[in-house]
């Protein structure tokens, strides 16, 4: 089995009396491998953020089953064995921090799942390390910057060294340099870690740099696949409300006035590559 | 400007005061505010101030920011000073009408001042030398016995970091709201207090629906970190008493006896 894996999950959050529950989810079936990196993409109410808390059992599904590393996630028992693999980054960096030091923040998790004293505190100053954040461990979160809170979020999350990390629009509320760091972090973490990473996100241009894309719409996968393979289908996203990159979008156009581009452009260089080649050829 | 809010008045060091335990810290400043009071004449208070003193000057912190601590209470003592003034017996050195200034009168105001002086310095070496963590850290194990009647210590010392945390959060976004209130034409700063408090309003049903935003957002943070309550919880920071906390105590303890001795064989009314 892999490592998370979802079998035909439906979920509705309870409806006021009177009224039908809308399922959120509505028969979802994905694998997830290890070390994997992947992006999960979908409009407002697709469904993925409901999903996410899936992962860790925040939410348990009302049909179908959530199995992570084999561990399904309606068994009690297991639940912190769940949490302390499967790590959870939320939206809004301010609100996930509990202490008042930088470092005390990150020692809460290890602190909660009973780890040593001494263990911790290597633990926490390799979590720091990690994202990037050692010398400002004695600082207090207040008077960070976005980017920074949301590193120390994930070190908090890195240092019960889960297995994977799940991130819920981790960039959101961030400055175009707080975006670029939260995004570094992420990308090493998958390299030389090995963690998994799921990541939600609106941003086309940080969709394009996982291995894998997951497009979600009214509760169902609608596409999986490779970036390039997900982000070809230019008009079925539109149609949908999603966005592709910019520069996959200007290929479109191009292609669509009878300039003969290829369908998998991604990224910017790419783009400038294939328009060098035409310039050159007229 | 809330942004540079610093929480109590801890200033970070290495001082002697600042590397004792926080709870036999917290244990020695209670008794000495305590030893304050029973310091029953000039002598017994010289001593505990003395103590005082020689802990401010292991803090590592300058004498001026004890001082500047006072100015907040200055109203306070002088109030209660020049009150004294008029109390007591003794020779009567003025007198118009019902007032009368005795040097007993005298002796009183000015034992006042000084007892409300050093209990404030007292209370700075606490708040100067111990981050507001280490203070709720302290509490939490201090008060750990209570665990026995029933008394909710971990949650309670949970609630007061969380608290701690949120504080600037808190006030950055009172900022915030009142300046959006301000862009769409709110008046804060005129009217009487009536009407100024009720302009608060608008600001303050914001900042709550807010906080119940957060507060869900935490709680589900602290379960993705597997809070499950202070069960089997480990601590990074271990709290242990090293021998330089036994000194201090002992010599804390000494000037206590000091005081009680003091208090039972010094009777010279003026001291």
């Amino acid at each position: 089995m892999e490592y998370l894996h979802t079998e035909n999950v439906t979920f509705s959050y309870p409806a006021d009396e009177g009224e039908l529950a809308v399922p959120v989810l509505d028969g979802v079936s994905l694998d997830i491998q290890k070390g994997d990196f992947v992006a999960l993409l979908g409009h407002n109410g697709s469904g993925k953020s409901t999903l996410a808390k899936h992962f860790n059992a925040l939410l348990l599904p009302s049909g179908g089953t959530v199995y992570v590393d084999a561990i399904d996630t309606r068994d009690e028992k297991r639940i912190f064995e769940i949490r302390r693999q499967v790590g959870l980054v939320q939206q809004n960096p301010d609100n996930q921090l509990v202490a008042s030091i930088v470092e005390e923040d990150v020692a809460f998790g290890p602190e909660n799942i009973g780890v040593p004293s001494a263990e911790i505190r290597q633990r926490v100053d390799n979590a720091l390390k990690a994202v990037d954040m050692y010398e400002y461990r004695e600082h207090a979160p207040h008077k960070l910057s976005g980017g920074q809170k949301q590193r120390i979020a994930i070190a908090g999350i890195i240092a019960m060294e889960p297995n994977c990390i799940v991130l819920d629009e981790p960039t959101a509320m961030l400055d175009p340099r707080g975006r670029q760091e939260v995004l570094e972090t992420i990308w090493k973490l998958n390299r030389e870690k090995g963690i998994t990473i799921v990541l939600i996100t609106h941003y086309m241009e940080e969709a394009a740099m996982a291995n894998r894309v997951v497009v979600m719409d009214h509760g169902k996968v609608l596409l999986d696949g490779t970036p390039r393979q997900v982000f070809s289908q230019v008009d079925l996203l539109k149609k949908h409300r999603l966005d592709v990159p910019q520069a996959t979008e200007l290929m479109d156009l191009l292609r669509k006035e009878g300039c003969p581009f290829p369908e998998d452009v991604l990224t910017v260089e790419e783009c400038v590559d294939v328009l060098e080649c035409l310039l050159k050829e007229t | 400007m809330v942004r540079d809010v610093t929480l109590g008045q801890f200033l970070p060091g290495n001082s002697l005061m600042h590397r004792l335990d926080p709870r036999v810290k917290f244990v020695l400043v209670l008794s000495v505010i305590v030893f304050i009071f029973v310091a029953g004449n000039f002598v017994g208070l010289a001593v505990v101030a003395a103590l005082v003193f020689a802990a401010m000057a292991t803090s590592g912190v300058s004498i001026g920011r004890y001082f500047k601590s006072l100015k907040v209470i200055l109203f306070v003592v002088l109030f209660t000073s020049i009150l004294n003034l008029f109390y007591g017996g003794g020779e009567v050195l003025w007198e118009w009408g019902f007032l009368r200034i005795t040097t007993g009168g005298i002796r009183n105001s000015i034992f006042i001042a000084v007892r409300i002086v050093v209990l404030i310095f007292a209370s700075s070496v606490l708040t100067f030398t111990t981050s507001p963590t280490q203070l709720t850290d302290a509490l939490e194990r201090l008060m750990k016995p209570l665990k026995l009647i029933r008394v909710p210590v971990h949650e309670v010392a949970m609630m007061m970091t969380i608290a701690l945390r949120f504080i600037p959060t808190l006030l950055e976004e009172t900022d915030k709201i009142m300046n959006a209130q301000k862009a769409r034409g709110a008046d804060m700063e005129s009217g009487g207090i009536l009407q100024r408090v009720r302009s608060l309003v608008p600001v303050l049903v914001p900042l709550f629906v807010s906080s119940f935003r957060r507060a869900y957002d935490l709680a589900m943070a602290m379960e993705c970190r597997c809070y499950n309550g202070g069960k089997g919880r480990t601590k990074m920071k271990v709290l242990h008493i090293a021998p330089v906390d036994i000194v201090v105590s002992c010599v804390t303890a000494a000037a206590c006896a000091g005081v009680v001795l003091l208090r039972i064989f010094v009777t010279h009314p003026y001291l």
